[in-house]
């Protein structure tokens, strides 16, 4: 029986840590200034309860330890006196240096996270409701990427984030590799981070911005560099003419309807800026600001009801014959 | 007694807040872009305006803030400046003079951004959902003045030329009405 229940609290232990990794968890740092807050959050933790703990016994003692028969009260006794000044001197003491000793370690942790280093990559990102405007800067015009709602970054290079947003604030996190930053509207701000790990990680906007703020989901794709290099030269690219009959009709629908008063298809006459880019749209991992996974039924889904799936967005529902539905979803497929 | 009806009454009024301005979501459909039956002339002699139908969607856009704003936003996305330049005129003609070639109400304004009109102003049909032709049509009645101030912004989240349409001159009333210039409504 005893075993048993050890057992159960080892396994609710594990179930706990368990919490710590993902995806999208700041507990789980990928990279050095995420790993600096991420301490300051075991140190802030640790210290928290080791306090708590402390004042647990100490009440604890105080209510099992009987009260002793007390001489008269109006007598003063020197050394229970002096005994009581010291324990709430010490204890006033080891407060004050407590407060001073953790906002020195999160003032250093802070300047840890927003130091300055060398630019590396750099990445423009834009905010709007709700999606992530993302363009790479580069002194050469040729290796200018733009794309939406998501990063691809290379392992152990410093990434500078270059933060705007066009409508409300919003606020950049993507919790396995960064602090947070604000996007303001006529206020530039920039964040510097490196990736270690290889992997996919998934951020939020952390402010609050309006109805579909739940579903502004931005998705970090940490590549070795070489990798990387192929990434953006493939980005960098035109998208192909289409080839069969279908996807031929598909790209005329695009041309023809709403989609082209909004989208970019470089290679293409679409080349409005008032919504993502989606030259290279299938080759992502998500459709509408991580709000879907990328499939061709997603594609569908999402061109015919956009309003269903997140209410308000900015794409409106535009009306589609039965039979341009599947040409426009392969056309959109094939935009890798 | 006489009290406790009167709160009874105050919070009676107050679930009355409760209702939200219903903002339709999903666009029209496509087939209802023809429901607007406008006749920009009639055959009846003389000197006449263009004749202006009206229906009642007018109210529904031209009336509503969130409308107008949204209109306000599509008229830059959609590039509408690259002529019209906010309202003050280039290529195409001004939007705040109280000159309106083909009518001044929103119906004859949706008409003429879903249809086009000779010498350069192209047509959306199908390339704008109707809902925002109309919030585009609502936004251009502001710029001209049409627009009463508490619907209409009175300041820009960007630099403009002009003020907020909320606090842009009213249209001069006209007394009689002249060929190719609309009545101000």
């Amino acid at each position: 029986m005893k075993s048993r229940a050890k057992l159960l609290i080892v396994q609710l232990a594990l179930l706990g840590l368990s919490g710590c990794s993902g995806s999208q968890s700041a507990l789980d740092p990928k990279g050095p200034q995420a790993r600096s807050l991420s301490d300051l959050i075991w140190l802030f933790t640790a210290i928290g309860a080791a306090i708590w703990l402390a004042v647990m016994i100490v009440l604890l003692i105080a209510m099992l330890r009987r009260a002793a028969d007390r001489p008269d009260p109006l007598v003063l006794q020197a050394p229970v006196e002096r005994r009581s000044l010291l324990a709430v001197g010490s204890a006033a003491a080891a407060t004050l240096l407590i407060v001073i000793a953790l906002t020195a370690v999160s003032y250093l942790s802070q300047r840890r996270v927003y130091a300055k280093a060398q630019a590396g990559v750099v990445i423009k990102i834009t905010g709007h409701q709700w999606w992530w405007d993302v363009s790479y800067e580069s002194d050469h015009p040729d290796q200018m990427v733009r794309s939406a709602n998501e990063i691809y970054i290379p392992a152990e290079e410093p990434i500078t984030v270059k933060l705007a947003a066009s409508d409300v604030i919003h606020s950049f996190w993507i919790p396995n590799l960064m602090g947070k930053q604000d996007l303001i509207p006529g206020q530039d701000n920039e964040l510097q981070f490196t990736a270690d790990r290889i992997g996919i990680y998934r951020g939020q906007c952390a402010e609050f911005c309006g109805w579909q703020h739940a579903h502004m989901g931005v998705v970090a794709v940490v590549l070795p560099k070489d990798q990387f290099a192929a990434w953006r030269t493939a980005q960098t690219a035109p998208a192909a003419q289409p080839a069969d009959p279908i996807r031929q009709k598909g790209e005329a629908i695009f041309q023809s309807k709403a989609c082209v008063m909004c989208h970019t298809v470089r290679g293409s006459s679409a080349a409005s800026r008032a919504g993502p880019d989606l030259t290279h749209f299938a080759s992502r991992k998500s459709i509408a600001s991580a709000t879907l996974p990328m499939s061709r039924g997603n594609i569908a889904a999402w061109i015919v009801d956009p309003q269903g799936i997140k209410p308000g967005t900015n794409m409106p529902n535009v009306t589609l014959a039965p039979d341009e539905i599947d040409p426009l979803a392969s056309y959109l497929e094939g935009l890798r | 007694m006489k009290f406790s009806l009167a709160i009874g009454i105050a919070l009676a009024t107050l679930l009355a807040a409760c209702a939200r301005e219903d903002r339709p979501l999903r666009s029209e459909p496509v087939l209802n872009e023809n429901k607007e039956s406008i006749a920009l002339s009639s055959n009846a002699p003389g000197l006449g305006g263009p004749v202006e139908y009206k229906t009642g969607t007018r109210s529904q856009y031209e009336k509503v803030a969130f409308q107008v704003s949204q209109g306000k936003k599509l008229f830059t996305w959609y590039n509408c400046s690259g002529c019209h330049a906010n309202g003050g005129g280039g290529s195409g003609p001004a939007l705040m003079d109280d000159v309106w070639i083909y009518g001044s109400s929103i119906e004859n304004i949706a008409a003429s951004i879903r249809e086009g009109r000779p010498n350069g102003m192209p047509t959306f049909r199908g390339k704008i959902p109707e809902d925002q032709i109309w919030q585009i049509a609502a936004y251009v009645r502001a710029l001209g003045g049409f627009v009463s101030s508490d619907v209409a912004s009175s300041r820009h989240d960007e630099m403009y030329a002009h003020p907020g349409e909320g606090r842009l001159p009213a249209p001069p009333e006209r007394t009689t009405s002249q060929a190719g210039l609309a009545e101000p409504k």
